[in-house]
């Protein structure tokens, strides 16, 4: 991106200030009026809107506005390709700045401007394309009638329009022309067999700039007379300033000033370090009587409590209980898991400048309309009066998708009167983060006479991450389907299968953490699957295999994952567990291989098939299935949040391990050839982790582990 | 008024001489390709050169730079072509990125001392850079990468 925030300014206020026009589903900010900025004049030249996405200029330029965040996972290269692919110009010709906030951007399957939930592609996949092929389509138009001829003479070649004659145009020459021509409604995209640029490994836009240091993050904002803060936060969930003295803190260098703001006491200086210092000279007394008896043991007690009742239905075949009670043979467990940080590597941090009549937001966010919002009610300002300017993320994972780091920097810039970046500490971010949910959760199997699975009903229950973040959301007596995933698609051929939750909240915040619920359901049903196969006397990938008869999807992943694994080989002291499940509408089976060292499992290898449909990029996809599956290993391995006395008890990367280099398995990934659309990629593979490898662990030491990480168990 | 080298140019600066060089970078000298992602030397996001020695320039006073010569990420070539740079590029190691400065001073300083890294090698040299988007595959495909591309310029 600009390394200047203010560089894009004038395509932002072009398309801030464009009417949004619905065109057959799909959205384009179209400037009807598109002479009216033909005086807008940049070192650029004239800029050009031809949609929401799009902007050309007269020099030739051509600009991509992408309306998702790029976190890691590949959208700043992956949606500029859609786009590219119908345009005709090579992706690497266009240059990539981050959309302001625009109703135009709102993703269709999460109802907001939202990057999460493995989405971005999926939403794009049409809209994107379609948005290039329209735009091509003008240009194609401009062109013919300067050449008073018709659009279907004309071909398009490389961000040139061709005429029959082999006269030629360049898309900014024609571009000023065409955005004055009506949108296309009839779009015919190119068929698959023709792409280009899609399904092609290419590599990633925005790598050069992570070479040299040069990429923007929230906490390389740099703006002029801009301040630095440093935020005392309660060290207890849920705590309160009852009183503090900042004398000692004022008479420190630097210090510009201190706040009262709404989430803790900011300390303003000319530096971080010189704000941080003068942060931990302030003397606080909180209050922290919400969470005092908050532990994990009440936790725990809190769930199985909440656990003796019903749960709303979420998946309801035949009639689960009444097959239960009539089986031959009942398998029933219990399992658990443990609360998460979501540890992006960089700490959460926002730059505000907020003036009388307006404020710009600096912040590497996942949510553009929910920071906007945010900064406005902190701001004292109207939301329109909110520019929000997303930079690289230092990694999203879902903790991105809450803007609680927001309005204390907007609320300290407002107190101060100069833009403000204000950094959380890693310890902030691992003792406020939004941690993913712990889980209780039951689940039982019945077979019948002839050792036939008749019946599987799993009883959830945790807290709504949905209810909290957007309220309203899960209607009372609802489900939140971000708390049922890899559980109410059970795919065996079962007749009788029973998915319910019970919502339970457990007194702290909790949020989105990469895969969401699967990461907790598959784990439970995965590692079930197994408990139920030795129930049967059967090879867990043959149990599996009989009951997926009927899904080809879930078998072709099966299959080329057991194949490329050795799974059934016999080889002394290794030890394999499967897992399969489908996501984001992305088909994965894992096959975990592992040794003993130690009595603790050495994780060597872990081979992913994956049919995610078609990929627009085959080289991300791959590297977003390592770094998924990575995710979860080290969650399985060492993840946990523990809270005492209404502490979070870790705070730092020596105490809340994530993988490092020595550490790493040989992940071999196996991408399944498919013409269906695509499915999301940035999560599904976390999920998977946790069953294969405690499959692969009991493959070792006959211990079925129902609980994580693994460092709560002995296997000597 | 301090003065240290920075990727080949005296810098004076006014600090407190206890300040980490990490924030000197970043927010005295606007050098910010250098990460900050702990703090206490555990992930490695601030690692930058003194003398070619990688450090963690979160935990190292500034005042302890002396006389050493600072590299960063910014200093490590104008152009990316750098050999570690170049198969950074090649193998398209980077997801979000942010670990990836410290990543890549790491691994120029193994280079640097030993040319022919073994995947132990660079286990125990890469160890202390935490990259949460688990890139490491890569980082370590793209190390053996460089090593041959140095080679090559070498001969
Ligand atoms: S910030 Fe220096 S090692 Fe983490
Ligand atoms: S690329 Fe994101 S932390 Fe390494």
């Amino acid at each position: 991106m600009n390394a200047q925030p203010g560089r894009n300014a004038l395509s932002r206020r072009t398309f801030l200030k464009s009417g949004a026009i619905g065109i057959g589903g799909l959205v384009l900010a179209i400037d009807i009026t598109g002479c009216s900025k033909r005086g807008a004049k940049s070192a650029a030249g004239e800029i050009t809107t031809t949609n929401a996405w799009l902007s050309i200029g007269t020099d030739n330029s051509i600009h991509f506005l992408c309306d998702r965040s790029e976190m890691g996972q590949g959208v700043y290269t992956g949606l500029v390709t859609l786009l590219a692919e119908e345009l005709e110009v090579d992706p690497r010709r266009i240059g990539v700045e981050f959309a302001p906030v625009g109703a135009a951007y709102t993703n269709a399957l999460l109802g907001g401007q939202v990057t999460g939930g493995s989405t971005s592609v999926r939403d794009a996949w049409d809209k994107l394309r379609i948005a290039g092929a329209q735009a091509r389509e003008m240009l194609k138009a401009a062109a013919a009638s300067e050449w008073k001829t018709t659009a279907s003479t004309c071909r398009v070649e490389n961000g040139e329009v061709v005429s029959s004659f082999g006269k030629r145009f360049t898309y900014g020459e024609l571009a000023a022309a065409a955005a004055r021509l009506p949108v296309p409604a009839d779009i015919k995209l190119k068929d698959a067999r023709d792409f280009r640029w899609i399904g092609k490994s290419s590599t990633r836009l925005d790598t050069p700039a992570k070479v040299d240091g040069s990429a923007i993050y929230g906490i390389d904002v740099r703006l002029p007379g801009m301040l630095y803060a440093s935020l005392a936060m309660p060290p207890m969930l849920g705590g309160k300033v009852r009183s503090f003295d900042d004398a000692a803190a004022r008479a420190m260098p630097g210090v510009q000033g201190v706040v009262a703001t709404s989430t803790g006491i900011a300390v303003v200086a000319d530096s971080w370090w010189h704000a941080l210092q003068a942060r931990n000279a302030l003397k606080v007394e909180w209050d922290g009587s919400a969470s005092a008896a908050l532990n994990d043991g009440s936790i725990l007690r809190g769930l199985k409590q909440a656990a003796a009742a019903n749960g709303i239905v979420a998946r309801k075949d035949g009639d689960a209980d009444a097959a239960l009670a009539g089986a031959a043979r009942v398998v029933r467990a219990e399992y658990q898991l443990p609360m998460l940080a979501h540890a992006t590597l960089e700490p959460q941090v926002c730059t505000a400048d907020v003036r009388a009549d307006g404020c710009d937001i600096y912040v590497p966010t996942q949510t553009q309309g929910a920071a906007q919002a945010a900064a406005a009610r902190a701001a004292g300002l109207q939301p329109g009066q909110v520019n929000i300017h997303t930079t690289f993320l230092g990694g999203g994972f879902g903790r991105r998708l809450d803007v609680d780091f927001i309005p204390a920097a907007v609320e300290a810039s407002k107190a101060i009167g100069k833009p403000v970046k204000l950094l959380w500490t890693r310890e902030d971010d691992t003792t406020h983060d939004v941690y993913r949910p712990p889980a209780y959760d039951t689940v039982a199997g019945g077979f019948d006479r002839d050792g036939k699975l008749v019946a599987w009903k799993l009883h959830l229950t945790g807290p709504s991450i949905t209810a909290r973040v957007f309220p309203g959301a899960v209607p009372p007596g609802g489900v939140d389907p971000f708390s049922v995933e890899a559980a109410s698609n059970y795919p065996y051929d079962v007749p009788n299968v029973l998915v319910d939750w019970v919502p339970h909240e457990v007194g702290l915040d909790v949020g989105y953490w990469r895969s969401v619920s699967h990461a907790l359901n598959c784990f439970v049903a995965e590692s079930f699957m197994d408990e139920l196969a030795l129930a049967a006397g059967q090879d867990p990938a043959a149990f599996r295999r009989t009951l997926l008869a009927k899904q080809p999807r879930y078998l072709g992943v099966l299959e080329v994952a057991l194949r490329h694994s050795g799974y059934g080989k016999n080889e002394p002291g290794r030890f394999r567990g499967v897992a399969v499940m489908e996501g984001y509408g992305t088909y994965m089976a894992q096959v975990a291989e592992i040794s003993l060292v130690d009595g603790k499992a050495k994780v060597h290898r872990i081979v992913c098939a994956v049919d995610c449909g078609q990929a627009v990029n085959p080289t991300i996809v791959v590297a977003q299935v390592e770094s998924a599956i990575l995710f979860g290993l080290s969650a399985t391995l060492w993840g946990e949040i523990n809270v005492q006395g209404g502490r979070v008890q870790q705070s730092n990367f020596h105490d809340y391990r994530v993988v490092r280099m020595n550490e790493v398995p040989v992940i071999e990934t196996h991408l399944v050839a498919s013409d269906e659309s695509p499915g999301g990629i940035g999560e599904p593979a976390t999920a998977l982790v946790a069953p294969a490898l405690c499959n692969a662990i009991y493959a070792a030491t006959r211990r079925r582990l129902r609980s994580l990480p693994l460092t709560r168990h002995n296997l000597a | 008024m301090l003065t240290i080298n920075i990727n080949g140019s005296d810098r004076s600066v006014d600090v407190d001489p206890a300040t980490p060089l990490l924030w000197v970078l970043r927010d005295t000298i606007g050098l910010t390709g250098t990460k900050f992602g702990c703090g206490m030397a555990l992930c490695g996001a601030c690692t930058v050169h003194l003398d070619g020695q990688p450090v963690r320039a979160c935990v190292t006073p500034v005042s302890a730079v002396g006389t050493a010569k600072v590299t960063t990420i910014e200093g490590l070539s104008a152009d990316r072509s750098h050999p570690v740079q170049k198969a950074w590029i090649e193998l398209d190691v980077p997801q979000c990125g942010y670990c990836q400065s410290g990543q890549i001073m790491s691994a120029t300083a193994l280079l640097a001392a030993n040319p022919q890294p073994t995947d132990t090698d660079i286990d125990a040299a890469m160890s202390g850079n935490i990259c949460r988007c688990g890139t490491y595959q890569r980082i370590r495909a793209a190390i053996h990468r460089a090593a041959e591309l140095a080679a090559k310029e070498q001969s």
